[in-house]
């Protein structure tokens, strides 16, 4: 058995690992080598070195404006998110009745895609804001603040779930024990339920984090950057970059590769961080 | 059973390959840029197929993305064999992927050879419509304001209203009586959604460069694209007329940045405002509308009047922003097979017939007699003051405008304004620091 494994292993990983290649690998090449070239279609490039990197950052200040904005939402969010999903979790492994309708429900939104959220959201909040005479692109922290409502909405279900099946694991005996021991509900909490639930937290903050950071529909549909490209996250600034301007391809490559690498770099820290507070059961 | 099942399954894999192998029958992609009247192009399609039995696949861009859309078409291995560029500027970038058209037979149709776009002495692109835009007007409603007995103003008719301090009136007395006329407001939305700021941050920004770059003598074009920087120095003008719509508009100004041109096209449609600034590409907007009440015979034109001296001969703002390309990377064939459609369409009966009805180009052919001119409404009145006596049109310079940010950097900081997050000193600025940066990139 283990010896014909092992004969026809590469032909069974083969049709996986050309979908990968050709889905994945060689796109994600050909972009690191088109940041450094210019070029209109993907086929016809010339190389150019740093100067789509330069001009990135030095040309004019957008791309870091989206920087900074999107390491706010993505701060505010990922608390928030994490923290409401903990807490809808804990409510709903208490026995109460019709938990599994509530469970259904709140995981609900996550399945909708991004684009059809976030028009939704947008007449939701142009409606509410058609009483004052104001739409969503008023301000920039209406954009924000909606933003950060969407995203609420529609992850913490789904983070909500990850914690359940955190919390259902926990063996009862750790909490009699805590009982014997006399501690209170706070103790409970601090000392039994977050460390058993560490693998989930990690999970959950990677999944926020990557996901706040990444976030470009929802973008696109409620704001797409208005007004003045205030409410723009490193996504949507990156295919405007790539797509608003002629001969500016390679720039939008260059961006996207920084993006990567700071995304690579925060989900790397993060996974650190959260991984070492886990606890063996 | 099995193994007759993956035999099945490897001849049908091996079939399907041998299909692509086979030759593909010369096949025309059309890469559309107008939206509006994207259903006709595929009525056209599929009559040309019937007539010759050449396949044209007629594709459209979404509005406003047409630069993304070609970008990652011609990427593709089955690229458009006709694109559009929209001018010189657009040629800059495209001019590797256009096919030298000098000698073809669409070229020899084209009326005013000078009409074409060319790098050097190589034709890029020939333009298949002019187009003419103003201010649409529903006659209908005027007539019932100069017929008012509240009136505040002795204007009898529009051909009074031949300057911006009689527009602003009238436009201001109308507001004040529109109840008694029935309407919401003078003007449609002014569409401040994001991809629907064409009619302001191009079209109507036009006129104040417009002029800027004729006082500096000769082609105003031509002027604006050796243009490092701009003074905006008629930007008083443009605060005049925008100030006019926003002010006199169906909708508060805080709520214009949901709108978008379908919005304000309807709105007069419907007979819920008088004016929308447009252009006569827009007829078949108004027309088609369900529950439209505008009577044919009461959509006129006027010109953009912004309070500039001497406007009273001013016209309407005529050009073209659209020229068919011929992708010079695809087989000749299918560069032929392209051409081939093109001279059908512009020079049949057939084609020429869909192009005057349906499509309601104002198509610069010779192949067009005069009584092939189209029948809708605004075209007429785009001849009519094309026309007129005494009365000269305002060049499209906004071919000028060094790129499409550009554009979008005036849309946002004019929805800024509107929104009051900034004045209008911080608009100017706007717009001529983002015309230094980008004619420097």
């Amino acid at each position: 058995m283990q010896k014909t494994l092992r004969k026809y292993f590469p032909l069974f990983v083969l049709p996986t690992l050309i979908a990968f290649a050709v889905v994945f690998l060689i796109p994600f090449l050909m972009g690191i080598y088109l940041s450094f070239t210019e070029f209109t279609t993907v086929t016809n490039s010339r190389w150019v070195g740093l100067q789509n990197y330069v001009t990135a950052f030095t040309t004019n200040r957008e791309f870091l404006n989206a920087l900074w904005f999107t390491v706010k939402f993505a701060a505010v969010s990922v608390v928030s998110i994490n923290v409401i999903g903990f807490l809808m979790a804990s409510l709903l492994t208490r026995g109460i009745r019709g938990t599994n309708v509530f469970r259904t429900v709140f995981f609900l939104p996550n399945l909708i895609g991004g684009i059809v959220l976030g028009w939704i959201w947008q007449m939701i909040f142009n409606g509410i804001l058609y009483h004052y005479e104001m739409t969503l692109t008023y301000s920039p922290s209406f954009g924000f603040w909606g933003l950060v409502i969407l995203m609420n909405w529609q992850m913490i279900g789904y983070m909500m779930i990850i914690y359940i099946a955190g919390i259902q694991a926990i063996p009862g005996e750790l909490y009699d024990a805590a009982d014997v021991d006399g501690a209170g509900p706070w103790q409970k909490l601090t000392r039994v339920t977050l460390p058993m639930v560490m693998p989930s937290i990690t999970i959950c903050t990677f999944l926020t984090l990557t996901n706040s950071f990444k976030l470009f529909d929802q973008n696109l549909a409620l704001t797409a950057g208005a007004p003045s490209k205030k409410t723009a996250m490193l996504a949507l600034d990156i295919y405007n970059t790539f797509y608003g301007r002629n001969g500016w391809e390679g720039v939008g490559q260059a961006k996207a590769v920084v993006f990567f690498l700071l995304v690579a770099l925060l989900a790397f820290l993060q996974l650190r961080i959260t991984r070492r507070r886990e606890v063996d059961q | 059973m099995k193994k007759l099942f993956s035999l099945l399954l490897a001849l049908m894999l091996a079939s399907s390959m041998l299909g692509a192998l086979a030759e593909a029958p010369v096949e025309i992609y059309f890469l559309n840029f107008k939206p509006e009247i994207a259903t006709v192009y595929e009525e056209i399609a599929k009559a040309y197929e019937a007539a010759t039995g050449v396949k044209v696949n007629v594709m459209t861009a979404a509005s406003g993305t047409y630069e993304q859309t070609l970008r990652s078409e011609i990427a593709k291995a089955d690229a458009p064999t006709i694109f559009q560029i929209n001018g010189p500027v657009g040629l800059t970038s495209w001019k590797d992927y256009c096919l030298d058209l000098s000698g073809t037979a669409f070229y020899e149709m084209l009326s005013d050879k000078s009409l074409a776009v060319k790098d050097g002495d190589k034709v890029c692109g020939i333009p298949y419509v002019v187009e003419g835009y103003g201010i649409i007007y529903n006659n209908a409603i005027m007539n019932k304001y100069f017929a008012s007995a509240n009136k505040a103003t002795a204007f009898q008719s529009m051909d009074e209203v031949n300057n911006f301090a009689a527009l602003k009136a009238v436009v201001e007395d109308m507001t004040a009586l529109k109840d008694e006329l029935g309407i919401q407001g003078v003007f449609a939305s002014t569409s401040m959604a994001a991809g629907e700021q064409w009619r302001w941050q191009t079209h109507l920004l036009n006129l104040p460069l417009f002029y800027e770059f004729a006082d500096m003598g000769g082609d105003t074009v031509l002027s604006g694209l050796a243009a490092q920087e701009i003074g905006f120095t008629y930007g008083e003008n443009y605060k005049n007329i925008f100030d006019l719509y926003t002010n006199n508009s169906v909708t508060a100004k805080g709520l214009l940045s949901n709108k978008t041109v379908n919005d304000s096209m309807a709105e007069f449609a419907l007979g819920q405002c008088a004016m929308v600034q447009n252009g006569n590409w827009g007829a078949s907007q108004i027309l088609g509308v369900a529950g439209n009440t505008v009577a044919n015979e009461d959509i006129k034109f006027m010109p953009i009047y912004t309070g500039v001296e001497g406007e009273e001969t001013q016209g309407l703002c005529i050009g073209t922003e659209n020229y068919l390309c011929i992708n010079s990377q695809v087989s000749p064939e299918k560069q032929q097979a392209s051409i081939d459609f093109l001279v059908w369409l512009y020079s049949s009966e057939e084609g020429k017939a869909y192009v005057k009805n349906d499509l309601m180009f104002l198509a610069p052919f010779n192949t067009f007699e005069d009584d092939e001119k189209p029948e809708d409404p605004l075209s007429k009145e785009v001849l009519r003051w094309m026309e007129k006596e005494g009365v000269n049109s305002v060049q499209w310079t906004f071919a000028a405008f060094p790129s499409e940010e550009f554009k979008n950097y005036v849309g946002d900081a004019l929805l800024e304004y509107l929104q009051g997050s900034m004045d209008w000193e911080g608009v100017h600025q706007v717009v001529v620091d983002s015309w230094k940066s980008e004619r420097a990139l």
